[in-house]
């Protein structure tokens, strides 16, 4: 049963996640705030981490940036009531390995937990949309700025396909059927496009985010 | 415009006391209409909506009359105490004015200041003498008197000491009043600034003719005083007017740019909490309402997360989009927009999860929008038939076409053996699309759930704009 730290400023939505998880996972501890959330979970170092994407004291980003380098093991899945396409896509950047909304339900999201807990990515179908989104074709930032890394700045068509299902609700195994794939071929596409979304140094990731929030 | 009142012949004790009570010399007459003083310049003031303010003397204390002013109100007010022409007072007042460089409009501001308006109780001195930061400004005009003092000496001039001293006098008269006068009276005072360009919302035309004059009236000054002296040497005095000026200028200047400073603060001030009144409205025709709805329906959990699920997004809307609660209402203008309409529209009224993402956007054109309306089509009919507790709906908006998936994971359907119903809906939206150029299919087996795909390419104008 893979160990779970809670991190989430709403008591009533972490003692909700508490029971919708009881008996699948063990949970380990919660947090309210960044400072007491980077503290304890380098005390009793967990398999996951559940982290919401606005905190009072700074971004879930914080915790991952101040966790990672110490624990690399500690594993995050963001989790949170955000729409907004930059806070998502800063803590993806930061290290966590996906990001589901709060309206997920109890064992979509116990499933999300064991996926992350064994090193594989996490993709909501509003994750894959900002991330076909952010890597379109066709923008023209891309023309005037030559890429270093041409192999992490653009997606493969195959990749693409992949996220085009899951942004219109199939489940991986789904997935896996409609492109006549294997569900372990489908997780090393999502695994290798959130590799692309951390270490990209895209210009156009960041010019994407800039203009979500100005929309 | 209450009907003008008859001249003065029907001024019984009764009509007096009336009028007296109700504060207005002009409204009780019985007769409509009976013009009085013929063709006069009264009635010229008339034509300019100016009221004649003329009746029966009328008891009490003297007041600044409300109706009829021009100004304060005072010479109507005295108009309806002594029965006179209000025209009449208003010539005197202004000939009086005039005929003494101004000494003379200082009365008029103190009247202004000391008589109450109508129906108020207490004088606008009363009000100003607890007002500390209008004194202050006040006092800090006033300090100027001492730079006019100073030109009026030095040029040994004294007709600029008899008039800067009644206007600078009356000017801060004039700050007192604007702080101090009721809302309704500042109100009033703001409609008669705004056609001349002294208000900050004037019209940028006004503003600029402002300037434009008084850049005039500098250069004019300048020549005039120059012209008196045609020897350079002469100007010396001038030069020592100057140093003068500077050197009060720095002495009172910090004092002057901290009244500056608060008035602009108390404007900021003013500005924030309009703003959080704004905030507290909103929320109010919002949240609260939907937590009061929320409590009166706890019985109704389906209603209830119906409820709290509409509010969200709204609020939602509101916080990270910038969109006003009760603003999504309306058409909507593009894709993403559309998809969203959509989506709000099903959770409120079907009472499922609709998991909406859109990829892209762009502007709706009558294709689009006919894609859309399918969309809505399909999206409703999956949450009538399926049974599945959410439908996901992706929108992706690419250069040659707009794509658009609705997947429910409800009791699905074998399409070969299709109920009615659903033929008809699978007809009627695939012959909508392909009128326009587009297509529809259907994936459904019994139990696996249903996906309509639709797909709109996008129009040759639309295209032509993009590469513009």
């Amino acid at each position: 049963m893979p160990r779970v730290f809670l991190v989430d400023d709403h008591g009533m939505f972490r003692s909700g996640v508490r029971s919708e998880l009881a008996g699948a996972v063990d949970i380990v501890g919660e947090a309210a705030d960044v400072g007491p959330a980077i503290a304890q979970i380098a005390g009793c170092s967990p398999d996951v981490v559940l982290l919401d994407v606005h905190l009072p004291g700074g971004g879930g980003q914080d915790v991952v940036a101040a966790i990672k380098p110490e624990h690399p093991d500690v594993r995050f899945l963001a989790l949170s009531a955000s729409d907004a396409p930059e806070d998502v896509i800063a803590v993806i950047r930061s290290g966590a390995r996906g990001y589901v909304t709060k309206t997920i339900s109890g064992a979509e999201l116990i499933d999300a937990i064991h996926r992350v807990a064994a090193g594989d990515a996490v993709f909501s179908p509003r994750l894959a949309g900002f991330v076909l989104d952010a890597f379109a074709a066709g923008h023209s930032a891309d023309l005037d700025r030559p890429s270093f890394d041409p192999e992490l700045d653009q997606l493969t068509t195959r990749e693409r396909e992949v996220l085009r299902l899951i942004a219109r609700g199939y489940t991986y195994r789904e997935v896996a059927k409609e492109l006549f794939i294997s569900v372990k071929t489908v997780e090393s596409h999502v695994s290798s496009v959130l590799r692309k979304l951390q270490l990209s140094s895209r210009h156009q990731l960041t010019r994407w985010a800039a203009e979500r929030r100005l929309a | 415009m209450a009907p003008r009142r008859p001249g003065r012949d029907d001024g019984g004790m009764v009509d007096q006391a009336n009028a007296a009570a109700t504060g207005s010399a002009a409204d009780q007459g019985g007769q409509p209409s009976g013009r009085s003083g013929s063709g006069s310049w009264t009635a010229w003031l008339d034509g300019h909506g100016m009221r004649s303010v003329r009746g029966p003397a009328v008891a009490g204390p003297l007041r600044r009359a409300r109706d009829g002013r021009l100004f304060g109100g005072v010479a109507a007010g005295i108009a309806s105490r002594t029965g006179l022409s209000v025209g009449v007072i208003r010539v005197v007042i202004v000939a009086a004015a005039l005929g003494t460089t101004g000494y003379l409009a200082v009365p008029y501001i103190l009247a202004w200041l000391l008589i109450p308006a109508e129906g108020a109780e207490s004088n606008i001195a009363m009000k100003a003498l607890t007002d500390k930061r209008g004194i202050g400004l006040a006092a800090g005009l006033t300090s100027m008197l001492a730079i006019a003092l100073v030109i009026a000496s030095a040029l040994n001039a004294p007709w600029v000491t008899s008039l800067a001293v009644p206007l600078i006098v009356c000017a801060a008269g004039l700050v007192l009043i604007s702080r101090n006068a009721s809302a309704e009276e500042l109100a009033y005072l703001r409609s008669l600034a705004d056609p001349a360009g002294l208000t900050a919302t004037a019209p940028r035309s006004r503003r600029v003719l402002r300037a434009l004059i008084g850049a005039a009236l500098i250069i004019s000054g300048l020549v005039a005083l120059l012209q008196g002296h045609e020897r350079l040497a002469l100007l010396r005095p001038l030069a020592g007017i100057m140093l003068l000026v500077g050197g009060i200028a720095l002495a009172l200047g910090p004092w002057w740019l901290r009244i500056a400073k608060e008035a602009v603060e108390e404007r900021q001030a003013r500005i924030r909490a309009e703003e959080r009144a704004e905030m507290a409205s909103r929320v109010h025709d919002s949240v609260l309402q939907t937590l009061a709805l929320i409590q009166r329906k706890a019985g109704d959990q389906q209603q209830v997360v119906q409820l709290a699920r509409a509010q969200e997004r709204e609020l939602r809307a509101w916080l990270f989009d910038g969109r006003a609660p009760g603003s999504m209402e309306g058409q909507a203008a593009t894709v993403a927009d559309g998809i969203r309409l959509i989506q709000q529209e099903v959770e409120t009224q079907h009472g499922l999860q609709v998991d909406a993402v859109t990829v892209g956007d762009c502007e709706l054109d009558d294709d689009l929008n006919a894609l859309l309306a399918a969309a809505r089509e399909v999206t409703v009919n999956a949450a009538k038939w399926s049974g599945a507790d959410s439908v996901s709906l992706f929108a992706e908006v690419e250069p040659d076409s707009v794509s658009l998936f609705v997947r429910d994971r409800g009791q699905g359907f074998d399409p070969a053996a299709v109920p009615a119903d659903r033929k008809g809906l699978a007809e009627s939206v695939r012959a909508r699309l392909a009128r326009r150029g587009g297509s529809a299919t259907i994936r459904s087996a019994p139990g696996e759930g249903t996906e309509v795909s639709l797909v709109m390419p996008r129009g040759a104008g639309d295209r032509m704009a993009r590469r513009s």
